[in-house]
């Protein structure tokens, strides 16, 4: 028996889309198998049909040489099959045993046998080296813990063919060596992974084998070993990737964002912002790194003016701006690209043309006296459209939904830049975009510092803030752990600052 | 143009939706044993088949224009607005005060009821924009509670200051000087109800498209109604945008409960919630929310209510089914998104089928040239 996974001629169809189209796709037993694609390219449909989530339309699946239909997840879990989400399904209230055991408790005397179940727990967690307290509530644990108690979700239902999906989304780089130990134990121990990613430090870093898709299609399937991250790249968006970003000497000169002891409420669950203080001068990209759900999200809003600050300052070229209207601040020279560019970037039963005008189609020359200038809207929105190069079916009067998430994403940067704003608050620019679409707004940004604005870049992929950045913040538990320069530091150390480690204690 | 594809699509759904209500009245009339055909004769007969009751379909399409018109703006703002009826009763109030009360030239009188009205309406629904922006109460909620203190304030007032000489549950007739009725007019249409108010259902039709699609303001309105969120970051005050939506779309159904009270009939009575408020939902369903989808929707709507009478006085078919006509209509436009998901399933098998033709065809003329 070779394969313990065989997936032949998989077709899978949504309305308007082919997610998979006639892929086939092994896994060897006892390998770390990555699955490489783009967001979009059908890794998770694939991985979906597997899981018994999705149906797929045409194809056959074998599990260890036998032909299988998967109509549901419980039929994939009684195969050997585990998952781990993206996204985390626990009950954050319950205690890790309790998650674990959720719809298969063991039962003695019509009662919840726990104890059993506890010490089995405990004895797998044990011998793969999790370190998980079974004890303990999920609201308590890191999300890396989390993550491991999914692990250990599927161990305990006796998986021996493990999918992640995505699973280093959410940690921190130290988090990741941790899983990729984790990963290896596993492997010793007889089971076989599917790791699906866009990251290939992560492929080559790990895996055994990887395919490629593209498009809903496999490029193809090749040994680890006998490729590099450029190889990888290039089959994953169909030409070669230009790793390198240009980037000159910066040259930083007055101050155009001061946060002072900024202090703000978060939403349930978050952390809120307490006493941040920060500086962003024109002609200079600070990159704001942490792990999500550190305070992120509250700083931007409280930044823009959609949240309530609780005390400390926001200045604006030495203006005080933290009681201003969002429009107010837009007009003293603030730009947002937002990081839901569906919920908060664009309108998308708008056109692009109309979404183009999102925060100046009251003033002139784009509307007088009321009324829009629709004939000047027009030529100004071809403009952006030429100048960002923006693609679409019908041009300005496509409707934005109709666009990829690259070609929305050129258009809110297009709106933004095109307002000629003294800062830019990019947050997760690039996110769920493709190669290519990165590439061109890294350079969009990199531009805007060059030409004297300030950019303060807030991201969660840490390559991005380490490879744009000038100086780089860090934020933890919603405090400034530091501020560094990139220059002088790597991936290690802002590491253990985003864990909340200060940098005095890390030299 | 650019949303050529999306009127015609909506085109398309709304006639759908007719065209399945029909059906479905067809086959009420053939299970009840009479001809569909004859039905369907005299059931437009009824409504077109002379001047006068051509006059009647666009009276009774009047205040529909307007309460569709109304429904239809909120809904552009992400508002839906079903006090339509109680800003009716308000604006007809309105109408029936001042034009009981003074008595000046037909021509001032008429502005100012028409202005009074339009704020009574904006007023009454303003209230509950209000309630939604500031302390986040759904606005269905708020609206129908609005309904019922408009229902009862009439309840309360009609007899207690403008009570009619013979009923107490209805006001005094307008005198002639304040009704929208104009003799030139009921002549024209020999002797239709007819009045003034259709023409002020087809200004405000044209000015609605106009602020929707030409000015600052329906372009904020309808950003508010499509992402809120995005507008909200975008610097567009939302709850300004909440409140002021509700004023305009009070406002119309203000003005159409005017043309109700003081044109197609000519008193006021108590204890009725004017059915046109909740007609007017449907309207604006059929018309798909656009102004002119609106205008058309009411119309068909009048000439449906005006035939039936027509239909079960030539024929056997008991009028109710020209109501379930209109029931099942609404039905069929209220579930449009399946509607509109067929549509595409349709088109999908076709283009497939299309394709697949196609390729059968290269391949026989293939097959064909190796033989």
């Amino acid at each position: 028996m070779k394969y313990i996974v065989e997936m032949e001629n998989i077709r899978k169809s949504f309305p308007g889309v082919v997610a998979c189209d006639e892929i086939n796709f092994q896994v060897r037993k006892g390998e770390i198998h990555a699955l490489l694609g783009e967001n979009g390219a059908g890794k998770s449909t694939l991985m979906n049909v597997l899981f018994g989530l999705y149906q797929q339309d045409r194809g056959e699946i074998y599990l260890r040489g036998e032909k299988v239909n998967i109509t549901n997840p419980n039929i994939a879990n009684d195969l050997g099959i585990g998952m781990v989400h993206q996204h985390f399904k626990l009950v954050h209230n319950f205690t890790v045993t309790e998650n674990i055991i959720l719809g298969i408790e063991p039962v003695k005397a019509l009662m919840v046998d726990t104890r059993s179940a506890s010490s089995r727990i405990r004895e797998i967690s044990e011998r793969y080296g999790l370190n998980v307290d079974p004890e303990a509530k999920i609201e308590d644990v890191s999300v890396g813990m989390q993550q491991r108690v999914e692990i250990l979700k599927m161990l305990y239902r006796d998986a021996e063919i493990l999918i992640f999906d995505e699973p280093t989304a959410v940690l921190t780089p130290q988090e990741v060596t941790e899983l990729m130990k984790i990963m290896r134990g596993l492997i010793e121990e007889g089971k076989s992974i599917i790791l699906i990613t866009h990251k290939l430090k992560e492929i080559m870093a790990i895996a055994d084998r990887c395919t490629v898709i593209r498009w809903g299609k496999v490029v193809g399937t090749v040994n680890v070993s006998d490729t590099n991250e450029e190889k990888l790249a290039e089959m994953m968006v169909g030409r070669k990737v230009l790793f390198d970003i240009n980037k000159k000497e910066a040259n930083p000169r007055g101050e155009v964002l001061r946060i002072e002891s900024l202090s703000v409420l978060g939403s349930a669950g978050t952390h809120g912002l307490k006493n941040f203080s920060l500086r962003v001068k024109g002609g200079e990209i600070v990159g704001l790194a942490g792990v999500d759900g550190n305070g992120q999200a509250e700083l931007v809003e409280a930044i823009i003016g959609l949240r309530r600050t609780d005390s400390g300052k926001i200045y604006l070229h030495g203006t005080d701006v933290t009681r201003l209207t969002t429009r107010q601040r837009i007009n003293s020279g603030m730009a947002h690209i937002p990081d839901d560019r569906h919920k908060h970037g664009l309108i998308l039963d708008y056109t692009v043309l109309e979404n183009l005008i999102l925060k100046n189609y009251y003033l002139e020359p784009y509307s007088r006296r009321g009324l829009i200038n629709w004939d000047y809207v027009y030529t100004h929105a071809e403009q952006v459209i030429k100048d960002f190069d923006v693609r679409s079916g019908q041009g300005a009067e496509a409707s934005a939904r109709s666009l990829s998430g690259g070609n929305q994403q050129k258009a809110i940067v297009g709106r933004e830049i095109d307002g000629n704003p003294d800062l830019l608050l990019a947050v997760q620019p690039t996110r769920g975009l493709d190669v290519g679409a990165i590439e061109y707004i890294h350079r969009r940004l990199l531009e805007q510092r060059d030409q004297g604005k300030a950019v303060f870049l807030i991201s969660l992929e840490l390559d991005e803030i380490l490879d744009l950045s000038d100086r780089i913040a860090v934020i933890y538990n919603g405090e400034l752990v530091g501020v560094v320069n990139a220059a002088e530091t790597n991936e290690n150390e802002i590491g253990l600052m985003m864990a909340g480690g200060r940098r005095g204690a890390v030299a | 143009m650019k949303t050529k594809l999306r009127v015609k699509k909506d085109f398309l759904i709304s006639i759908s939706a007719i065209l399945l209500g029909l059906l479905a009245g067809a086959g009420l009339m053939a299970v009840t044993g009479n001809s569909p055909l004859e039905g369907f004769i005299y059931l437009f007969r009824g409504g077109t088949m002379n001047i006068e009751r051509i006059g009647n379909t666009l009276a009774t399409a009047t205040p529909l224009i307007f309460t569709g018109l109304s429904v239809a703006f909120a809904f552009k703002t992400g508002l839906f607005n079903i006090g339509a009826a109680g800003q009716m009763l308000i604006g007809g109030l309105c109408a029936t005060a001042i034009g009981l009360t003074f008595d000046w030239p037909k021509a001032i009188l008429l502005t100012v009821i028409a202005v009074a009205s339009l704020i009574g309406g904006a007023l009454w629904a303003a209230l509950p924009g209000l309630l939604k922006a500031r302390y986040n109460v759904h606005e269905v909620v708020a609206t129908i509670m609005m309904n019922w203190i408009a229902y009862w304030a009439i309840y309360y007032i009609i007899p207690q200051h403008f009570k009619g000489p013979f009923l107490e549950t209805e006001s005094q007739r307008i005198p002639e000087a304040a009704s929208l009725k104009v003799p030139w007019l009921t002549d024209l249409f020999s002797g239709s109800f007819i009045n003034l108010g259709f023409f002020l259902a087809i200004v405000f039709v044209v000015i609605i498209a106009f602020v929707l699609e030409k000015t600052t303001m329906g372009y904020e309105l309808k950003a508010v109604g499509y992402n809120r969120d995005a507008a909200e970051a975008a610097g567009i005050s939302v709850n300004r945008n909440i409140i002021l939506s509700m004023a305009i779309a009070g406002a119309l159904a203000g003005l159409g409960g005017a043309t109700f009270y003081i044109g197609f009939a000519s008193n006021m009575q108590i204890g009725v919630l004017p059915a046109q408020g909740f007609d007017g939902i449907a309207v604006a369903l059929l018309g798909a929310n656009a102004p002119w989808g609106v205008f058309t929707a009411a119309i068909f709507f009048g000439l449906l209510h005006n035939g039936k009478g027509f239909m079960s006085a030539m024929t056997a078919i008991p009028p109710e089914i020209a109501d379930t006509i209109i029931a099942t209509i609404i039905y069929f436009a209220a579930t449009s998104v399946l509607i509109e998901r067929n549509w595409d399933k349709l088109k999908k098998i076709n283009l497939e089928n299309i394709l697949r033709r196609k390729k059968r065809g290269k391949l026989a003329v293939k097959a064909g040239g190796e033989r």
